[in-house]
């Protein structure tokens, strides 16, 4: 690492990052004091002290020297931080306490995080994870979302929406999330323009945009990405407000970029006025507005979150119900709802029996140069044939059917 | 030629598992571990000293005015051992008065022998500070475990499982001067029982051995009820005294933080692991037997195993407590007929051993003494456990931290270890700090008797069970090797942590199954 930063034109003062207290696991807190002399002093207290006091010591040093600090005090009170938290933690301290520095301390990209995004994949789930909270990180992949998405906005409060960022930024170089797309709320207007600044280019698969009301908010987003990055990287702008639903269709057809649209009910109805309730009557036409905006768009349409955690039988429910509309996917804030959403979004056992016998006649009207395809009595249209091969493919995904399914005659 | 080494604490010898132990513990000669079952002492158990019925009320009323009195009359001096038990867990009132008391008759140097401590029993830190008590002889949980760990004590702590306790004491390694028993209710001859009563907290099967072979049995009770108490846990006829007071135990603690169901995500993935692996390997079974510790998540475990047997149509033979709602649950569902029940975990087994035929009360002599004909542990098909580390050779420590501090009690763990399959579910990591090592701080288990570690990961097949790897192929759960888990674990981790510096002194024994020492705790620096 060299010394680049550039400190004289900034202001310096003694600042802080991350969480503070006897409570704090799986994270950091920092208190840096820039000096004119003394070199770098570091004061470390830690739950792990004698297991990585000394890993913990070697890194901060690593860190000044990597962010061009000569002269500092640095006090660390550690609750068990991994070490890609702590180095986000000692570099938001620094830029909060060293105005105008430009020294960036990257972790190494692990090889697990190179996957390219995909514009095609199934969103069924998308896990929230709070931007400033490293604990819910770690082992978000174990509980194979679909997708996990890094918090910036409602999760984080505006105090700590710069240390957040730059946490989201490490987490998305080092954490393994085992093959979920990799996605970043980010906050509305000009400070998500500044959350794609430090993200745009660190592997991120997916943006998703806050309370988006026109198709001009999301071309926005997509005109910094272009400044920042050549990597594909999609957006889902979430529609929060029923001027938002009255431009859906244009918002869905925003741009390129697009590959979903989705809905938060929690703001909709705060927005319309009324309470949210399960059955979800309030907002059938908003998601049935928001469904077929995203199908004109060609883009695939995403439920809102469902919000009590213990109720995995109206999460079921109202996953059925979203599917039975034509959603694709809906939020999750618990681990523990990823598996009930994906199973109520998977085809059932009918569905999959039915999909194979027209597949299967489909098949057979080929081999025999049929331009109609027919099962028993019924003639089948093609949209219904592409449909049975969507969920075929959808079922072989989920591990419902054999990917050799037609050969093994199963 | 073994390894040894002097210490302030004496001569430490190597043993059978290549660890440093003490040849002495407490003036006494200790036998090093020589493996699993490699141990084999001669000659005949001990027995308590006789007693004449004319030295006893006739009337069978054997109550004193006063727990004082009552120790005073057993004739309670320097140096005596103290037994007392935990089925109150958290809520104990007892042990901390008789030491009250005992500091009031003036006592000192007093050995207690807890069947473990819980930290409602901080105040026996200042018995410890003034003299009255030497040392501790039982699992210590939290601030004492801590308060040995610095080197406090002026004795060596010794931690031994369950079924230890029941071993040291019939082999005549610990002799008991006076026991102590709370009991929720109890008549004036001194039988007892723990299934009702206003302060019930189930059964007293921890101070059943004491109760035998004590020279001196109090019986302490807040709810004396007319001859005969049935149903008899506690035989009166073992009983010197009985004492009334006016609470013995909070049985609402009896739920402490090891007894509820885990909510966290990792935690219920790792019990959803072991459910599924159970079901997977083909243990899940007509008749299949299974016990799961204390601890969130194999509580969570039951849970998930429960819908897995009425997915499979499959009712179990028996099931082992420690007893809590989940497996009650079960039992008034027809999913098992029998709980055999070490220890209530909640006032639903509290009810349910009251209430229900089908829930047997048993003692570590049933379940757990590895010197006697048998035991019911060898018995059980599955077993889930916690631990505080593992080892690359499966090798596993439950009563220190990775820092070297000694903070649980060991309980029926190594004696669990016997079972068909031996599973130890713990996280890969804990605030930073790695589960699986390659070797644990504490040898509490030898890794030839733990067949399964399960983490939110995946799970890791001991090698030597081959029929385990096999059984697993298939699995919907992830199988890792272990050295490979180790490796994932370290890279996020930030390396493999440092070893916890530890001082000379040895601070506390920790006893294998069979009375020999398998490991020692040192202490460590502030």
């Amino acid at each position: 690492m060299s010394d680049t930063a550039t400190t004289e034109t900034g202001e310096r003062r003694a600042a802080e990052a991350g969480p503070r207290g006897e409570r704090v696991r799986s994270d950091c807190w920092i208190g840096l004091t820039p000096e004119l002399s003394g070199g770098v002093v570091l004061e470390v207290s830690s739950t792990v002290e004698s297991t990585y006091g000394r890993s913990i010591r070697a890194l901060c040093e690593q860190g000044a020297r990597a962010l061009g600090i000569e002269h500092a005090r640095i006090r660390v009170e550690d609750g068990g931080a991994l070490p890609f938290v702590l180095m986000a933690r000692l570099e938001a301290a620094a830029r909060r306490a060293l105005g105008g520095l430009e020294a960036r301390w990257l972790p190494e990209c692990a090889q697990a995080c190179r996957e390219p995004a995909r514009r095609e994949r199934r969103r069924r789930s998308r896990l929230y994870l709070p931007g400033d909270q490293p604990k819910y990180m770690t082992n978000a992949g174990l509980h194979v979302p679909d997708a996990v998405i890094l918090d910036l906005e409602d999760s984080v409060p505006p105090g700590a929406k710069d240390t957040a960022r730059i946490l989201v930024r490490n987490a998305l170089r080092q954490v393994d999330f085992r093959g979920a797309e990799r996605t970043v709320r980010i906050n509305p207007g000009s400070l998500g323009l500044t959350d794609i600044d430090e993200l745009a280019d660190e592997n991120v698969h997916l943006i998703l945009i806050p309370k988006v009301e026109s198709a001009e908010e999301v071309r926005a987003v997509d005109a910094r990405l272009r400044e920042r990055t050549e990597s594909a990287v999609y957006l889902m702008p979430i529609i929060e407000s029923s001027r938002g639903v009255m431009c859906a269709s244009e918002i869905a057809a925003a741009c390129e970029r697009v590959v979903a649209v989705t809905i938060g009910l929690e703001d909709y109805t705060a927005d319309v006025g009324v309470p949210r309730t399960e059955e979800g009557r309030e907002s059938l036409w908003a998601r049935s507005m928001i469904v077929n905006a995203a199908r004109a768009a060609g883009v695939q349409a995403i439920d809102s979150v469902f919000s009590d955690v213990a109720d995995t039988v109206g999460l079921r429910r109202s996953v059925l119900e979203a599917k039975a509309l034509g959603f694709e996917g809906a939020g999750c804030i618990h681990p523990r709802q990823v598996r009930v959403v994906h199973e109520a979004f998977d085809p059932t056992p009918e569905e999959v029996l039915r999909a194979r016998q027209i597949v299967c006649a489909f098949r057979e009207a080929s081999e025999h140069g049929l331009a109609v395809v027919s099962l028993g009595s019924k003639m089948i249209d093609p949209p219904v044939v592409e449909r049975a091969l969507k969920t075929v493919a959808q079922a072989v995904e989920s591990g419902l059917l054999a990917a050799d399914w037609e050969e093994s005659g199963d | 030629m073994a390894a040894t080494e002097m210490t302030t604490s004496g001569e430490l010898v190597e043993n059978a598992a290549g660890r440093l132990v003490p040849a002495r513990i407490n003036e006494r000669e200790s036998v090093p571990y020589c493996g699993v079952g490699a141990h084999l002492p001669r000659g005949n158990k001990v027995g308590p000293p006789i007693r004449r019925a004319s030295d006893y009320p006739a009337s069978g009323d054997k109550r004193v005015g006063s727990l004082r009195e009552a120790l005073e009359r057993c004739g309670l001096r320097d140096g005596m051992t103290i037994g007392t038990h935990h089925h109150f867990r958290n809520g104990d009132l007892v042990a901390n008065a008789v030491f009250e008391q005992a500091a009031a008759l003036g006592c000192e140097d007093l050995r207690w022998f807890p069947s473990a401590s819980f930290p409602c029993h901080e105040p026996q830190i200042a018995h410890l500070e003034s003299g009255v008590i030497h040392h501790i002889e039982g699992s210590m949980n939290g601030p004492l475990g801590d308060y040995c760990s610095r080197g406090k004590m002026r004795g060596m702590g010794v931690l031994r499982s369950h079924g230890g306790r029941w071993q040291a004491i019939g082999d005549g390694e610990v002799h008991v001067d006076v026991a102590v028993i709370a009991a929720p209710a109890a008549d004036c001859f001194g039988n007892a029982t723990g299934d009702r009563g206003p302060s019930a907290c189930g059964l007293l099967g921890f101070a059943l051995a004491d109760s035998l072979y004590a020279d001196h049995v109090i019986v302490v009770t807040d709810h004396l009820v007319p001859f005969p108490c049935l149903p008899w846990q506690i035989q009166g006829n073992n009983v010197d005294f009985v004492v009334e007071v006016e609470k013995v135990g909070e049985p609402d603690k009896i739920v402490s933080g090891t007894t509820r169901v885990t909510s966290s995500p990792d935690r219920l993935l790792i019990a959803e692991h072991c459910a599924s692996f159970v079901r997977d390997t083909g243990i899940l079974r007509e008749g299949f037997s299974f016990q799961a510790g204390a601890g969130g998540t194999a509580l969570a475990f039951g849970i998930f195993l429960k819908e897995m047997m009425k997915e499979a149509g499959v009712t179990a033979g028996f099931v082992r407590g420690g007893s809590n709602e989940y497996l009650v649950s079960m039992l008034e569902e027809g999913l098992t007929p029998v709980i055999l029940d070490g220890q209530t975990f909640d006032l639903e087994g509290v009810r349910s051993m009251r209430e229900n035929p089908g829930h047997q009360n048993t003692s570590p002599f049933t379940s757990y003494n590895f010197h006697g004909k048998g035991n019911f542990a060898s018995m059980v098909d599955v077993v889930i456990l916690g631990a505080t580390e593992v080892d690359v050779d499966f090798n596993a420590n439950v009563v220190t931290h990775t820092d070297g501090r000694l903070l649980h009690g060991i309980g029926g763990w190594q004696n669990c270890l016997f079972a068909g399959c031996t599973i130890l579910a713990v996280p890969s990591f804990r605030n930073r700090i790695p589960v699986v090592l390659d070797e644990v701080t504490t040898l509490c288990g030898p890794g030839e008797l733990i067949d399964v570690i399960a983490t939110e990961r995946g799970l890791c097949i001991n090698p030597l069970r081959t029929d385990l790897v096999e059984a697993a192929r298939g699995s919907s759960v992830p199988i890792l090797d272990i050295r490979e888990l180790k490796r994932e674990i370290d890279g996020l981790c930030g390396g493999a942590p440092d070893r916890a510096r530890t001082a000379e002194r040895v601070v506390a024994a920790i006893q294998w199954v069979d009375g020999t020492t398998i490991d020692c705790v040192r202490a460590v620096g502030e």
